[in-house]
Order: C-alpha cells, then sequence, then structure tokens
C-alpha cells in the first residue's frame, strides 16, 4: 500500500474504514445496553423486595425471631447480659472478632455487631455454602461439648458461630454471618433492609 | 444515487405514516380533540389528584405504582402516603380498589374498567368527549346519559362542577341519527342546574384528567422521546460517515 | 479492484491460530465463497438492499424475542399483564418489546418490497427457481410466525383474530370441524391453544426461518444474484474467472449495504421511539384491552401485512371459496417462474403490457390491502372483488401476455443506470 501512488485516497480511505468501523461499533454498544439493562431486577422486583417491618415487643430475652426479606431469612435474637458478656469470652476463639472481613453495615461493624448490644440482626444463612443455622443458644449441651458458650450451629457441615454471629476458628465457614441494612422505628419496631444512608 | 436513497427512505415512511387507523368509535358522536400535554407535569398533577378523588373509588390502574408516578410527576413519597394513597400503604403499590366484583355487578351491571390503558384504547379524545358529554335522562336507571357512549353505567361523578345538562328539545335523538356525523350530531343542551365551575373551567379539570390517564397509559413516553433523539443525532453522523466510506469504496468500480 | 482484495484479505494463512482453525473448519474457504470473493453484478439498485434488511430485522426479532420471553408469561391468566409488566417494570423493557413489535411490521415491508424486487427483475426465472420457492416458503412461514406471535399479547385483537383465522380452517369440507379443534387444542380459543402458539412461536417457527434463510442464501450463492438488466454476469468473465461486471461483495456491496442499514435503522428507530403504534397500525387499539370472549370488538382488522389476503377472503360471498382464494393468493406466486414466458429477464426491457400489468397488479394489491382495513360495505365489497379478479388475472394471464410483449433487446454487458448521481 505504501507505494501505491494515489496515497492520498489511501488515506482519505483508512480514516474513513476506522471512523465508520469506531461509530459502528458505538452502536453496536448502544444496541447492547437495552438488553443488558433489562437484566437488573425490575420495578416488581424492587417492590417485593422493599424494606420488611418486625415487631420485637413481644420478642422475651434470650429469644430469636425470623423475618424473610428478600427470599433470604433474617434472625433477630434478643440477647440478655449473659449472652453479651460470653461474646467478649469466645472473641480470642473466632476468626474474624472485629469482622474486618466479613459483610455489614458500618453501623454494626463492633463488637456486638450491632445498633444496639441488645438486639442481633444477621442474615440466618451460613456463608460455608447457605444452609441455615440452628438456634444452640444453650451453654455446654452435650452434642456441642463443655466449651460450648452458645451460638448458632449449622448442621450442614458442622459449622459453629457465637451470639454475635461470629465464626469460630477451623470450620468450613470462612466468614461470620452476614448483617442486613437495618434500623429501629420506635422502640419496638426493627426495619430489616434499609436503604444505605436511611440510618 | 443519495438523493434517490433520501427520498425513497421519506417517501417510504410517509406512506406509513400517512393517516392513523381511526380509532373504533362506533359511530357515536363526533368527537372533541383533547389537546392534551403529557409534558405538563402541573396538569399531570392536578389529573392525579382529580383521578384519585373521583375516579378511584371504582377504577383501578393495576399496573400503575405510585411511587412511578411520584417520580414522574415530582410528587415526594410523603406527599404520596399522606394525601394520594386511598388504598395503600407503600408508594410502590399499584392503585387498586377495594370494590369486590360482585358489589361492581350488584351496583353498577359491570366491573368498572381498569384504567391503566384506557387512554391507548380508546383514545384521548374519546375520554375527554365522554366526560363531557353526560346529560340528563330520566329514562335511564342512572338518571344520565352520554352523547359519546349510549345508555352509559357510569353516573356523572363529576356533575357538582360541570352542573347539570338536558338536551334541547328541538335536538331529538332520531334527528341526529339521520345524518351521521355532521354538526347535528352534537346536539345543543340547555343547562338545568348550573356547576361550581364554568364550562371552560371544567374542560380544563377533564383536560388534566385525561392527560394523567394519557400519562399512565404509557408512563415512559417522554423517556422515550428524548432518548429518541439521541438515537436519531447518532444515526445521522453514522449516515454520512457510511455514505462517505461507501463512496470512497466504490471509486474502485469503474 | 486487486488493490482492494489484498488489502482486505481475511485471516492468516501461513501459521498462527486462523492456520489451526483452516486446517479443521473451512473458515478461509468459506469467506471467500460467500464474501470476498461472491460476485455481484456492479450494477445492483436500491431494491437490491431489502434482502439483507430482512436479515437485519430477523436478528431483531430473534433478539429482542428472547429477551420479551424472560418476561412474558404464556399463560390466559397472566399474558397481557406480563405484557405491561415488561412496558412498565422491567428495565428498558418497553424499548425490546417497541422493537419487537415495529420488528414485525418492518419484517412485511423489507420482505414485500424484496418480493416485488424479484418481479421487477425476473428474479425467479432459470437458474434461480428454487430461491424464488424457498424464500415463497419463507414468506409463508413468516405469515404463520407473524399470526402465533400476535396471540401472544392476549388482547382483544389477539383474541377475536385468532379466533376469526382459527376458524377459517373449519371450511374445508369433512376435516374441517375436528381440525379446528386440533389447532386449538381446545373448544375456543384458550389458555391451551395461547400455550402451544407460544411454543411453535418461539421454537419452532423460529428454527425454521433460520434454516430456510441459510438455505435460500446458499441457493443464491450458488447460481449468483440476479442485477436489474437480468443478465447472467457469469457469462462473462476474465482471465482469472472473475466476472466481468461483478465486484466483490466485500468490500462493495457490504459498504452499501451498511449505508442501507443505517438509513433503515434510522426509519426503524424513528417509529420505535416517536410512535410505537404507528397510528394504530403496528399496535392495534383494541389491543390494549385484556382479551374478553363475552365481547367482541365491533371492528376486527387484522395488522396491515395480512389485510391484502383478508379483502379477497372478504370479497368471496361463500365460506369455502373465500378461504380457497385467499390460500391461493398466497401460494400463486410460486408459479411464477413457469408463468413468465417472456424471452427477457427484467422489465428495463419487457414491452408495454408486461409493464401495465405489473402496475396494476401493485395496484391492486395496495388497495386490497387498504380495503382489509375498512368495515365491509357493498362499495368495497365490490371493489374487493374487482381487484381480486386483477389479482388472479395478473398471474393466470401471464403465459399468454409475456409471451406476446414486444420485448426489447437485452445489451450484452450490465448498464450502470444512475451512474451519474453516484
Amino acid at each position: 500500500m505504501a507505494d501505491n501512488p494515489d496515497n492520498l485516497d489511501d488515506s482519505r480511505r483508512r480514516f474513513l474504514g476506522i471512523a465508520t468501523g469506531a461509530t459502528g461499533a458505538v452502536a453496536g454498544a448502544m444496541f447492547v445496553v437495552p438488553f443488558l439493562g433489562s437484566l437488573v431486577p425490575s420495578k416488581r422486583a424492587q417492590a417485593l423486595g422493599a424494606p420488611v417491618e418486625i415487631n420485637i415487643g413481644n420478642l422475651e430475652t434470650g429469644q430469636m425471631a425470623r423475618k424473610q426479606w428478600r427470599g433470604r431469612t433474617v434472625y433477630v435474637v434478643r440477647r440478655d447480659e449473659e449472652m453479651l458478656k460470653r461474646i467478649e469470652n469466645t472473641t480470642p476463639q473466632v476468626a474474624d472478632p472485629d469482622s474486618a472481613e466479613s459483610e455489614q453495615p458500618d453501623y454494626a461493624s463492633n463488637g456486638f455487631r450491632s445498633l444496639k448490644p441488645e438486639f442481633l440482626v444477621v442474615f440466618g444463612q451460613c456463608t460455608h455454602l447457605g444452609c441455615a443455622p440452628s438456634q444452640r443458644f444453650e451453654v455446654a449441651p452435650p452434642d456441642l461439648g463443655q466449651d460450648w458458650l452458645g451460638g448458632f450451629f449449622c448442621a450442614c457441615h458442622g459449622s459453629k458461630f457465637d451470639m454475635a454471629g461470629r465464626v469460630f476458628k477451623g470450620v468450613p465457614a470462612p466468614l461470620n454471618l452476614p448483617v442486613p441494612p437495618y434500623r429501629f422505628i420506635g422502640e419496638d419496631v426493627i426495619e430489616i433492609g434499609t436503604e444505605t444512608g436511611a440510618a | 444515487m443519495r438523493r434517490a436513497t433520501l427520498l425513497r427512505a421519506a417517501a417510504l415512511c410517509l406512506a406509513l405514516s400517512a393517516s392513523g387507523a381511526a380509532f373504533a368509535a362506533g359511530g357515536g358522536a363526533a368527537l372533541d380533540a383533547a389537546n392534551n400535554d403529557v409534558g405538563n407535569t402541573k396538569s399531570l398533577q392536578r389529573g392525579f389528584k382529580y383521578f384519585m378523588n373521583y375516579c378511584s373509588g371504582c377504577h383501578s390502574a393495576e399496573y400503575v405504582r405510585y411511587n412511578t408516578i411520584g417520580a414522574a410527576l415530582e410528587i415526594s413519597d410523603a406527599e404520596l402516603e399522606q394525601n394520594l394513597m386511598f388504598n395503600a400503604e407503600r408508594t410502590f403499590e399499584t392503585i387498586n380498589i377495594s370494590m369486590r366484583t360482585e358489589d361492581a355487578t350488584a351496583w353498577l351491571g359491570q366491573v368498572p374498567p381498569d384504567m391503566s390503558l384506557i387512554a391507548r384504547s380508546k383514545g384521548v379524545d374519546h375520554i375527554y368527549s365522554f366526560l363531557r358529554g353526560y346529560y340528563r335522562d330520566d329514562k335511564s336507571a342512572t338518571g344520565w346519559n352520554n352523547t359519546v357512549v349510549k345508555n352509559v353505567s357510569m353516573p356523572h361523578v363529576l356533575w357538582e362542577m360541570e352542573g347539570v345538562k338536558a338536551k334541547a328539545e328541538s335536538h331529538s335523538d332520531e334527528g341526529a341519527a339521520a345524518d351521521g356525523h355532521s354538526a347535528a350530531d352534537k346536539p345543543a343542551f340547555d343547562v338545568l342546574a348550573a356547576g361550581t365551575m364554568s364550562a371552560e373551567e371544567y374542560d380544563d379539570v377533564v383536560r388534566d384528567i385525561v392527560n394523567f390517564l394519557d400519562f399512565i397509559s404509557e408512563p415512559m413516553q417522554l423517556e422515550r422521546t428524548q432518548i429518541g433523539i439521541w438515537i436519531m443525532a447518532f444515526l445521522v453522523i453514522f449516515f454520512f460517515l457510511s455514505l462517505f466510506l461507501k463512496k470512497e469504496i466504490w471509486k474502485d468500480v469503474k | 479492484m486487486a488493490r482492494a482484495e489484498s488489502e482486505l484479505q481475511i485471516g492468516q494463512k501461513d501459521g498462527g491460530l486462523m492456520k489451526w482453525i483452516n486446517d479443521r473448519f473451512p473458515f478461509d474457504k468459506m469467506m471467500k465463497e460467500h464474501v470476498t470473493e461472491y460476485y455481484a453484478s456492479k450494477n445492483l439498485n436500491l431494491w437490491y438492499v431489502f434482502g439483507v434488511l430482512s436479515m437485519v430485522v430477523l436478528v431483531i426479532q430473534l433478539l429482542t424475542g428472547i429477551f420479551l420471553t424472560m418476561n412474558y408469561k404464556p399463560s390466559a391468566a397472566e399474558a397481557f399483564a406480563s405484557v405491561e409488566y415488561i412496558m412498565r417494570d422491567v428495565k428498558y423493557g418497553y424499548i425490546i418489546r417497541y422493537m419487537h413489535s415495529t420488528g414485525a411490521s418492518a419484517f412485511f415491508i423489507v420482505v414485500y418490497l424484496h418480493m416485488f424486487r424479484a418481479m421487477l427483475y425476473g428474479s425467479y426465472r432459470k437458474p434461480r427457481e428454487l430461491i424464488w420457492l424457498i424464500g415463497m416458503i419463507i414468506f409463508i412461514v413468516l405469515m404463520a410466525e407473524a399470526f402465533m406471535g400476535y396471540l401472544l399479547p392476549w388482547g382483544q385483537m389477539s383474541y377475536w383474530g385468532a379466533q376469526v383465522i382459527v376458524s377459517l380452517f373449519g371450511a374445508i369440507p369433512g376435516i374441517g370441524e375436528g381440525l379446528v379443534d386440533v389447532i386449538r387444542g381446545d373448544y375456543s380459543i384458550s389458555d391451551i391453544t395461547l400455550n402451544r402458539f407460544f411454543a411453535l412461536h418461539v421454537i419452532a417457527l423460529p428454527l425454521a426461518l433460520v434454516m430456510l434463510v441459510v438455505v435460500h442464501i446458499l441457493a443464491l450463492h450458488e447460481v449468483g444474484s440476479n442485477n436489474p438488466d437480468g443478465i447472467e454476469i457469469k457469462k462473462k468473465k476474465d482471465a482469472n474467472g472473475v466476472p466481468l461486471d461483478g465486484i466483490a461483495f466485500h468490500p462493495y456491496h457490504t459498504s452499501k449495504d451498511l449505508v442501507a442499514i443505517v438509513v433503515f435503522m434510522a426509519a426503524f428507530f424513528a417509529v420505535v421511539f416517536f410512535a410505537p403504534e404507528m397510528g394504530g397500525y403496528f399496535l392495534e387499539h383494541a389491543n390494549f384491552e385484556p382479551a374478553n370472549r363475552l365481547k367482541t370488538p365491533e371492528h376486527i382488522a387484522p395488522v396491515w401485512y395480512f389485510t391484502p389476503f383478508y379483502a379477497i377472503l372478504r370479497a368471496v360471498p361463500d365460506k369455502l371459496l373465500g378461504v380457497i382464494l385467499m390460500g391461493a393468493a398466497v401460494v400463486i406466486p410460486m408459479f411464477l417462474p413457469w408463468l413468465d414466458r417472456s424471452p427477457v429477464k427484467s422489465i428495463r426491457y419487457k414491452g408495454v403490457i408486461t409493464k401495465s400489468a405489473l402496475g396494476l397488479f401493485v395496484v391492486a394489491f395496495l388497495f386490497l390491502g387498504w380495503l382489509g382495513l375498512q368495515p365491509a360495505t357493498d362499495l368495497y365489497t365490490n371493489l374487493a372483488r374487482v381487484f381480486t379478479v386483477i389479482y388472479f388475472a395478473f398471474f393466470a394471464l401471464m403465459p399468454w401476455y409475456s409471451k406476446i410483449d414486444q420485448t426489447k433487446p437485452v445489451p450484452e454487458r450490465v448498464v450502470m443506470k444512475g451512474a451519474e448521481h453516484a
């Protein structure tokens, strides 16, 4: 091409080819937008996944309530003084005591992993393979051994969590139970799924 | 060559859009033009308010979410919840009615139709003319009749605003039917009782309602045309580039 | 020309990934055969872009169709609401849906023009009879595809249109009634019918369409494209075996097609974004009302692309005969390769009789299309009868008038018409 005598023409041709090609690529990208855009959760999915409220006025200390949000179960536990004390005792035994790696809103990124120490709000979903850990708040039951200070036990693969949903060392689950976004509406109502920034 | 291409494309577009398929009016009265403007947010806000107050007791809009309306009409969630949502608690809900099907059938003879798409199925002019076409008719069950929908089962909900009118004696039904769609098709009315509004004010209220119905029938219509303008501009550039490239390459062809 | 070829050579012959692939799959060979060394006449005019545009629309319909299927529910209880869900709740769902609904009409526009091109320049004549026949089958499958797709939104027109069209099969003596039940899978148009039409619309017929289009193009590339002069360019070749009047599909015809595609896209998206209902022709007003089997719309008109045939159906006072004539109207163009006895292919060299006949045919077809949209009054029915006679006479009398017509001599080489504009 370099030895073509007509090289003025050639540069114009090359320029137009590249310009048209680039514009065509932009056209292709624009064409794809509505198709990929349509894959995100629709308004209906957003409506169905809107925040839910749970009344905790009747929840007794040491008890747990369950609530569905976006198809996942959320555990709400009213912890008593004993339980809170035991959380401090388990700190040396858990894998991520400060929840540095785990998933929670900033306001739950503390020792008790909660807005108010009294109430624990976590997803009831093991961070190993998604089974629902069961509620084992009793101390030293025969099957979990003398050292058990109360927490959650996942029967699927034996993962153990303490009363703050923190995972113990040496079990398959890698991270603490995730905390959903939530806030208190008055004294007795927790809203689960609060939009970020609303708390 | 280029001129021919453009001309043919233009001719194709014109031939296609020459005349819209008429709404099946069913041989009723000639319709008045609604002349509503979906870009008029103030009108839509008023129309929404009228709709919720006068229509939504019986008519649902089951595909329309309150927050969709709120976002487009610049109405806050708090305002929606306090003043405009009569039958819903959360703003993402759709406009539903509490009337049961059996009750509706017993009271009105039929379930009042859903309003989500009424502006697209009937046309805005139809609704505009319909809401202005009520007159007193003692022979009908509700006491009302309508120039657009004969023997309408829906009573005149807006009568307090418009007042009550009756067909003038000289224009009987038979006379109007004789020569079809002519000026005589629009009967003259006698005012039996004045409403709270003038005729012009009432027309504006109806226009706002029609405008709102037009909007909810296709809430994305404004967004759609805005996107469209950018697409068209882009394609014009693309057209000239591809045309120059074609001409350049075709210089080889002797 | 030789310069362009060497410049735009696709793939590296001497090693690398392309060699590895070419040793196992004839990629370079296919590109040569169908793209870089497929020679078509240099004087192809605007009428020749509608083939590639049909392909573009097919791709649009397949893509949008796949994405619509992700949110559509093929059941009588949910179909209508799911379409509104796509329109209102799915992000950009309305663009995808309008592209699909506009694409349906666009498909018929480009296909009708594509077919008219073939009639204009005798592209159905020997040796391209099979291309024409496959094309006609594509057209019929496309009609079935469009008809079944139209039921899916489950609006009033969907329901009653399907009701009317399916009932037509009841006119067939003996088996008619049973056949109608088999098509519907029920005793009326119902959830069951919707479900099976969905299956056919999204899987069976698109698959058939794609395969037929491949066969259509393979057959075309075997014999080569016709041209506005109706001359076989392969008869005059240079030393390298390249037709003297031929130019490579790529980059010459592709660069030209690209311009056409961009213009088409502009028209297409103008409808999608500014007039998706197209005044009630592309999306009928009554179809924004959910199907209601207790209430027939006052005026049932099929979508515009079916109306010429619908007008023929209505023009006949007898049910069975109407159905037969309508079916014949769809099928009769298949016989064109054998009805045309003219010594020349292209309209350019045909005589005044053939030109008038084709002109009359176009007028008849357009008028029938318009009449099919109107309510059937006595005047309109009589007009439809006149145009029905013209429609069939065009084909039935062709063996006679194409033979006696005074034709002009065909030149040896193709003529560049409109070259002065370029």
